[in-house]
């Protein structure tokens, strides 16, 4: 592993909250790594879980799924879908030996600019500590 | 394959400046399918759209995918281009490269990679797309108006003027909102009675409105245009049809109870109205003081109407109604003061809130307009405002400026010497925020010719000695101490949202802030919207404001209800579920996921499978990740676009692979 090399991280983000959190991370002009490339979904609950291990398979060193904080949700229960399907998710990830920090579930509303960066920092410094996603990844 | 074209645009140097858009262009014009790519400074311009309508002519274009700024900014602008240019709208993607890439990244190698993987991602999505026909949904051109102060009255009104129905829904028995408790009005004293009472007048007797007093709001099911809505009628314990508004009831009632109407200063009998003025002028009996519901004798009120109106069996009554636009007017309330422990609210009873104080000077008031503290009835000599109580406090929880004290309490500062013309009025303030029409000059007025004084501090404590309560504070322009020997103290408290502000909230699956304060679609250019398509707002509901802006955006929510009603027909994102009745095992585990109680069975042959109510889907997508056959897709979210831009994110070059 090169010491420049840099974790690529997909993120599954609700258009209304995250995505919008993104977006006013971007308004803001708050800096965090490249490192994340989002997918714009209309909810969290609209991420099948086959997403995020196809993303592992394809190399994704990190993947993040966010949407509204539970209670907030636009769709009233979309998220509290995705906060009991992705609690079974992780736990067969780590069953299947991937560390737990390369998947992150999280909560972050459109008024969380600051949060959504400071979230993908975190991961970034994760996943460069972690490296390379060797374990899930199909060879090419 | 489709033939896809690519559009990069520099947004000036907003996005050209961090990315290299020359390289994304050449990058994307090596993309499978791509057959054109192109940059341009300002996509967004008349001449940059105009770039793509050419394109999608000249180059047989069969979707476009436009690399530029979020797609909440400029999506529908694309849209619109395209299918003026003969293509379907659906059929073109924005690759968010200026709000989620250059605003937020520095180095330009790793942001020009990072935007050709953004663009990379939306071309494959782009492939597999189809076109797909916007939704069309009749209107109902009947509104909906929740509350009935001075914000749902004009929108009510507005709606009403232009030949519409309009159900107004007010949950006390009488219409006025706040606005009916206020005496006088900034900046020009006007009476707000005077002004008030004539306008629920003529809102009762227009005949395209129906008033729905004493009723509350309990479910919103539907969509735009086609809302239905559940609402109950509080039991009155007086039939108001036959009731003529004599108002013998609450002469003769022999209970008398605090009226939270005056800020429990005044009294109200067990039944009857909460001001003489009130409209609709009918009497509602208070359940938890009439002596007859406590001890089951009384019945004076039975005896003295002359009509046989009351009605101690009285039900709530539910009624469900059709509208197709909802405008939200249910204002706001103030702090509750209890918390001010070192203020002594609740402790001393000449500490009193802001509202109170407006009650004391109204001439309907249970002074009857004379200034007199609530201890012992004397008028005072000399009155203590306190401002900011709650408001600009992150302390406590409430960052905000209330907005509407600094000027109320000039007002009070104004009305108190106007009637206690040898008393002294003492104002604590943090900054004096006087903006709007004629604000600025009334605070100087108050300052000069009302000769309040002014001290610029937070006050620590206020407590009693002998008959009058010592104000203990900083003044902060010039470092002192100050001690204030006040005979009356009032405390502009913050307004803050009513306690079930979240619940309704909820119901009409509309967003709110951290405060519980309803949020607008856009903050600029979209103030009266909400995200929920046909919900509109009016007044403090939303933030604190006074009574000209709040009539301002009234009748802006109603103009949106207008420009709702003179459509033909509703047209709506087609981005909805859809059912493979082929592949459909007929499980129904999407039905129990879905929020709309959108999906229904069908009989499909000798089986039954689902289906989806497009008009009732909100294209969330819950139910396709639930169907374990597969059959369930999201237009415009399909797995095998989502798994498509998934595929197109990991690729490790930059180059298409």
């Amino acid at each position: 592993m090169s010491s420049d090399w840099q974790p690529r991280i997909v993120g599954f983000a609700c258009r209304w909250c995250t995505y919008a959190g993104a977006d006013l991370a971007g308004t803001s002009r708050l800096e965090y790594p490249a490192t994340v490339r989002l997918v714009r979904v209309p909810c969290s609950g609209r991420v099948n879980p086959s997403f995020v291990l196809r993303a592992f398979q394809r190399g994704a060193d990190g993947v993040l799924v966010a949407g509204c904080h539970p209670g907030d949700c636009h769709y009233t229960s979309g998220n509290l879908f995705t906060r009991r399907r992705f609690s079974l998710v992780k736990r067969f990830l780590e069953y299947l030996g991937l560390e737990p920090e390369r998947l992150r579930v999280e909560w972050i509303s459109a008024a969380e600019g600051q949060r959504f960066a400071q979230v993908i920092r975190e991961m970034t410094d994760d996943l460069c500590r972690l490296g390379p996603n060797r374990k899930m990844r199909e060879e090419p | 394959m489709p033939r896809i074209g690519v559009v990069v645009c520099w947004c000036g140097h907003n996005i050209a400046g961090t990315v290299d858009v020359t390289q994304v262009t050449a990058a994307a014009a090596a993309m499978p399918g791509v057959v054109y790519a192109e940059d341009y400074k300002y996509v967004c311009s008349e001449p940059g759209q105009d770039l793509i309508r050419r394109a999608i002519a000249d180059k047989r274009l069969d979707a476009v995918v436009v690399a530029a700024c979020s797609p909440s900014m400029h999506e529908a602008t694309f849209r619109q281009a395209a299918a003026a240019a003969g293509l379907n709208p659906y059929r073109v993607e924005i690759a968010n490269v200026r709000e989620q890439c250059s605003w937020v990244h520095r180095d330009r190698e790793e942001a020009t990679v990072k935007a050709v993987a953004l663009v990379q991602a939306m071309v494959a999505k782009a492939r597999r797309e189809e076109p797909l026909e916007a939704l069309r949904l009749p209107v109902t051109r009947r509104a909906l108006v929740i509350g009935g102060g001075i914000a749902g009255m004009q929108a009510a009104m507005d709606i009403a003027d232009a030949g519409y129905q309009v159900l107004l829904v007010e949950r006390e028995p009488n219409l006025g909102g706040r606005m009916a408790q206020l005496s006088e009005t900034f900046p020009t004293l006007d009476c707000a009675s005077c002004i008030l009472t004539p306008r629920t007048a003529e809102v009762a007797r227009h005949p395209r409105i129906e008033l729905l007093t004493y009723s509350e709001v309990r479910e919103v099911a539907g969509y735009v245009g086609d809302f239905r809505v559940r609402i109950a009628r509080k039991p009155a314990y007086v039939d108001w049809d036959r009731c003529i508004g004599c108002m013998l009831c609450q002469e003769k009632c022999p209970r008398k109870v605090p009226s939270p109407f005056e800020r429990d200063m005044g009294f109200k009998k067990a039944i009857g109205v909460n001001f003489p003025q009130a409209v609709p002028n009918r009497p509602v009996i208070d359940r938890e003081h009439c002596t007859y519901f406590e001890k089951g004798k009384c019945q004076v009120c039975v005896r003295v109407c002359p009509v046989e109106a009351v009605d101690f069996e009285q039900r709530e009554t539910v009624r469900e109604e059709a509208v197709g636009a909802i405008v939200v007017a249910t204002g706001f309330d103030v702090l509750a003061p209890a918390e001010f422990g070192e203020y002594g609210y609740g402790r001393y009873p000449d500490v009193i809130d802001s509202l109170a104080f407006e009650r004391l000077n109204s001439s309907s008031g249970p002074t009857g307009g004379v200034i007199r503290r609530p201890s012992d009835g004397r008028v005072p000599r000399e009155v203590v405002f306190i401002q900011c109580v709650g408001s600009r406090d992150p302390d406590r929880g409430r960052g905000y400026c209330s907005k509407i004290c600094c000027m109320y309490t000039a007002k009070h500062a104004m009305l108190y010497r106007h009637k206690v013309p040898d008393g002294q009025a003492y104002v604590f303030y943090m900054d004096v925020r006087a903006g709007g029409k004629g604000y600025e000059e009334f605070v100087q007025r108050t300052v000069e010719q009302a000769g309040a004084l002014y001290l610029r501090g937070r006050v620590a404590r206020v407590y009693p000695e002998g008959d009058r309560m010592l104000v203990r504070g900083v003044d902060t322009l010039s470092g002192q101490t100050v001690e204030v020997a006040a005979d009356l103290v009032v405390l502009a408290t913050a307004a803050v949202p009513r306690g079930d502000a979240r619940e309704l909230a909820q119901l009409l699956k509309v967003g709110t802030d951290a405060h519980g304060f309803y949020n607008e679609a856009h903050p600029k250019l979209r103030p009266v919207e909400t995200m929920t398509r046909g919900i509109f707002l009016a007044g403090a509901v939303q933030a604190p404001r006074d009574i000209s802006e709040t009539v301002a955006q009234a009748s802006g929510a109603a103009s949106k209800v207008l420009a709702l009603f003179s459509q033909e027909e509703l047209v709506a994102d087609p981005l909805v579920a859809v059912v493979d009745e082929t592949r459909c095992a007929g499980c129904f585990l999407c039905r129990p996921v879905c929020p709309y109680q959108a999906i229904s069975t069908r009989v499909a042959g000798n089986r039954e499978v689902a289906t989806v109510n497009p008009g009732l889907c909100q294209g969330c997508g819950a139910c396709a990740v639930a169907c374990r056959s597969g059959a369930m897709a999201l237009k415009g979210f399909t797995d095998e676009q989502i798994l498509a831009e998934v595929e197109a994110l990991c690729l490790r070059t930059g180059s298409p692979g």
